[in-house]
Order: C-alpha cells, then sequence, then structure tokens
C-alpha cells in the first residue's frame, strides 16, 4: 500500500467516523464539533485529489462560516444544549431505508466508473485555471448562484426584520 | 539547504528505508523548530508588551527578574505556570474542555507554515498561500467556542459568542482586504506576492487595503480596541474565565502566535516581505514584523475598547463598503493599465 493510500484511507475513517459521531452522539455541541473534524477530513481528501483550493475553501466556509454559525444557534437556545437530545425517534426504520438506497445508488455509479471529463490542468495552475473559467466559460452560472445567494440573503433580513417589528 | 535535505533523503534511500521516513523526520524537527521559534518569541513579545503598556502609563514594568530591565520575567512566569495545579471546574465537559486549548493552538502553529520569513527561509511555498492561512486562522474560533461552553460558566459563553460573532464579522473585511494585493501580484503564494513588489511596497498603491487589513487583523487577534471576547471589566477574563496553569498559557501562546502570524502577514503582503538593503532578509523580516507588533501594542494601551454594537457597526457599515471599493478601484486601474 502507497503512502497515499495509507492516508486515504486514516482519512476516510476520520471523515466517516466523525461523521457517526455527529448522528449518533447525544450532546449536539459534541455533533457540532463532530462536523468540524468530519469537514477537515473531507477537505484533506481534495487536498490527496490536488484540489488545494477547494481544500482551502472548504475550510473556510464549512469550519469558520458554517459551524461557526451552528455553534452560535445552538447556544442561543439554551434547551437544547443544555441537556441531550434524542437521537431516535419512530422513523428509524423509514430513513435506515432511504439512506440504505442511496449508499447502493452510489456504490453501484462507483463501481461502473465514470467517464473522463476532459484533461485536468497541472495542479499548481488549478486556482488560475479554475478563476479563469469562473470569469469566462462558467460566467452565467457562476452569475446566476451569486443572485441565488443574495436572494436568500435579502430573504433572511426581511425575516429578521419582521420579526422585529411584532416586538 | 536544499542540497542538504537531498542528501539527507538519498542517505536513507541508499539505506532502503522508505521515502516517508526521512521526510517525516524533516517535518518533525521542522515543526519543534518552529514551536521553540514561537516560545522564544511569545516570550519576548509579553516581556515587550509589559514595558511598552508601563512606559505608555509613566510606569517602568518588569525590573527585578534577570537583571537587565527584568528580561527574564516571562521565563519566570512560564515556570510558574507550568508547575501549577490543573483544575477542572466539577460542572466543565472534561474532553471538550480539555481539546480546546489544543485547537486553539493548533490553528496558531498551522499558520507558520506559509510564514516567508526569507528567500528560502519558508516551511511550505503553497499555490494556495495567503488563502491558507485564511481558512486554517478559521478554526481558532472553533477553539474558542469549545472553551468557552465546556467551561458551564456564563462569562465563559458569553465571550465565546462575541469571540464568534467577531470572528464571523471581521474575517470578511480582512479576506476582501487581502484581495487588492492578490489582484495586483497576480499569485496567491507568499514568496511571489514578496517578489511582485521588487519595485514597490505595495502599501502605498495598497495603503487603504493596508489600513483594512491591520484593523480586521487586530478584531481577529482579539485585542484592544477590540478585545469584547475577553473584556476584562464586564466578563471576568471571557471565553478562559475557568482556565489556569498549563492550560490558560497555552491559551495566551497562542493568542500572541497569533499576533505575530498576523503581523507577519501584513510584512509580506504590504511591507515587501524580506526585502531591504545591508542587513540579511531574515532580519529585515523580523523588524518590520515586530515593528507593526510595535504598533498593535502602541494601539492597544492607547485606545478604548468599543462596544459590541460599535463593534459591528464598524465592521459591516464602515470596513466592508471601503474593502470593496478598494478591490474594485483595483480592479479598475489594473484593467486601465492593461
Amino acid at each position: 500500500m502507497t503512502v497515499t493510500q495509507t492516508v486515504f484511507f486514516l482519512m476516510a475513517a476520520l471523515t466517516t467516523g466523525a461523521a457517526l459521531l455527529v448522528v449518533l452522539a447525544k450532546n449536539i455541541v459534541h455533533c457540532a464539533i463532530a462536523l468540524v473534524l468530519t469537514f477537515f477530513g473531507v477537505a484533506a481528501l481534495y487536498v490527496l485529489l490536488d484540489a488545494e483550493f477547494l481544500a482551502a475553501v472548504q475550510v473556510l466556509l464549512y469550519v469558520g462560516g458554517i459551524t461557526i454559525l451552528l455553534l452560535f444557534a445552538i447556544m442561543l437556545t439554551s434547551r437544547i444544549s443544555a441537556r441531550g437530545v434524542k437521537i431516535m425517534n419512530e422513523q428509524v426504520g423509514m430513513s435506515a431505508l432511504v439512506v440504505f438506497a442511496i449508499f447502493a445508488l452510489i456504490a453501484f455509479a462507483s463501481l461502473k466508473g465514470f467517464a473522463v471529463v476532459g484533461s485536468l490542468p497541472p495542479s499548481s495552475y488549478a486556482t488560475a485555471s479554475l478563476g479563469r473559467l469562473l470569469l469566462t466559460t462558467y460566467v452565467l452560472p457562476f452569475e446566476a448562484v451569486s443572485i441565488l445567494l443574495l436572494a436568500a440573503m435579502v430573504g433572511a433580513i426581511i425575516l429578521a426584520r419582521r420579526e422585529r417589528e411584532k416586538d | 539547504m536544499s542540497t542538504l535535505l537531498e542528501g539527507f533523503y538519498s542517505a536513507f534511500a541508499a539505506l532502503g528505508v522508505p521515502w516517508i521516513v526521512p521526510r517525516l523526520i524533516v517535518m518533525l524537527v521542522v515543526a519543534s523548530l518552529v514551536i521553540v521559534f514561537i516560545s522564544v518569541s511569545v516570550m519576548f513579545m509579553i516581556w515587550w508588551e509589559r514595558k511598552i503598556s508601563a512606559h505608555i502609563q509613566v510606569r517602568y514594568g518588569p525590573m527585578r527578574v534577570g537583571g537587565w530591565h527584568g528580561w527574564a520575567q516571562s521565563i519566570a512566569d512560564g515556570i510558574k505556570l507550568l508547575i501549577k495545579e490543573d483544575v477542572i471546574p466539577a460542572g466543565a465537559d472534561r474532553l471538550v474542555f480539555a481539546l480546546a486549548p489544543m485547537v486553539v493552538f493548533a490553528a496558531a502553529l498551522a499558520a507558520y507554515v506559509i510564514i516567508p520569513f526569507g528567500p528560502n527561509l519558508i516551511v511550505r511555498d503553497l499555490n494556495i498561500g495567503v488563502l491558507f492561512y485564511i481558512s486554517i486562522s478559521s478554526l481558532t474560533v472553533v477553539g474558542i467556542v469549545m472553551a468557552g461552553w465546556s467551561s458551564n460558566n456564563k462569562y465563559s459563553v458569553l465571550g465565546a459568542l462575541r469571540s464568534a460573532a467577531q470572528a464571523v464579522s471581521y474575517e470578511v473585511p480582512l479576506v476582501v482586504s487581502i484581495l487588492g494585493v492578490i489582484m495586483t501580484a497576480g499569485s496567491l503564494s507568499m514568496i511571489q506576492i514578496v517578489e511582485a513588489q521588487q519595485r514597490i511596497w505595495f502599501v502605498i498603491p495598497q495603503f487603504a487595503g493596508f489600513l483594512i487589513y491591520l484593523t480586521a487583523a487586530l478584531a481577529e487577534c482579539n485585542r484592544l480596541p477590540f478585545d469584547i471576547p475577553e473584556a476584562e471589566s464586564e466578563l471576568v477574563a471571557g471565553f478562559h474565565v475557568e482556565y489556569s496553569g498549563m492550560r490558560f498559557a497555552i491559551f495566551f501562546l497562542a493568542e500572541y502566535a497569533n499576533m505575530f502570524t498576523v503581523a507577519a502577514i501584513a510584512t509580506t503582503l504590504f511591507l515587501g516581505g524580506w526585502r531591504g538593503p545591508l542587513l540579511p532578509p531574515w532580519l529585515w523580516f523580523l523588524i518590520k514584523t515586530y515593528f507593526i507588533i510595535f504598533v498593535m501594542m502602541w494601539l492597544r494601551w492607547t485606545l478604548a475598547r468599543l462596544r459590541v454594537d460599535q463593534l459591528m457597526n464598524l465592521g459591516w457599515k464602515v470596513l466592508l463598503p471601503l474593502a470593496f471599493l478598494n478591490m474594485g478601484i483595483t480592479g479598475l486601474v489594473l484593467v486601465l493599465r492593461g
């Protein structure tokens, strides 16, 4: 087994282990902390795939942004952060079925393999070419996503405002 | 330096040892060197800060330990912290409580990978350079929130929440202010950004960016005038109220290590990095970095703390629009010049 493979399996184990902890931990803050580990594991997998930019953005957005906001929300809600939460309910069988179906689908697709989509640029230029592509070939989808995010942000502000008026 | 490394690697290869072993040894040695550098530098910075604060307040500061101007004060304090009892509050979440200082210190330590002390004195010149620092530094907040929550103390939770709000708000202007430099240099790599400043330091064309970066960086380090996460007069000590002894020392170490990182990044991005006449590059780099650290200390002992609402107003309504304006103008100038 090569070093890359060893690191891959270690990181994959870390990611899935932490992801299991996210779902199964009794304390919701522990779940959030395990989520940080999961995101780091995914970032490590990106690094192994020579996608350094994606890895950095993954850590920046998911660890630095989303998890922090999650923790923020948890701590402002004293009822859920104080004691353990129920992790199972009556829908556990149903959701297990859905999860296994999705897992089977992904496993089938991975085993069948994907066609190679074009040639990749050398990894040292990956970030630069990514930036160029985003502003030339893919500028329309890029802008569409920006407008979508902007709409979400405006919506959030309006919701927050309306709540304040009610008080 | 690199020939020495090659020799080291080939010596191991001749013995039939897998290639990863000598590289792991080199990594360990480099990491230990960085930790030693951080410890010495932090002890110096703490002594220096106490001296600066004392002189600003017309006092002498530490004068006794070690003889000359109390230079050994930090060493004595460090030993004291090492031999103190390790106290964990009864209501604390023990595992998270123990992990939190490690997370904060790991984030501080990881940032040293991309600091270019000299043309060849960099742990790794990553392609994503600055972006690596920005992303890894966000881990600090996770550690702070962990510390605040696991202490099971009102004040520490409040401090942690304030810290999270502050870090999320000031990260945005920080990143946007750096963009001006990245656009001018055309690269994220720290080495190439320094190379791009051959003709002129970026502090001159990017002066607004420099000021925004410095302000946001002060906030990222939780230093006055942005120290509401640990505001002593309202929150006792904020997120680390319950920490004492070595665990507290690690937080302290990480805080000053972060200060050094922030100043070193400012030096690299805006002050021409290791460039300068006569003196060796690493000395120039340290002089510029410690100068910025001096400015940060000077500000701390001169300005008063901002209120929470003032802090948010400054971040979102002043710094962020200015940073976007700076980015837009930089882009326009770059396009017009071709």
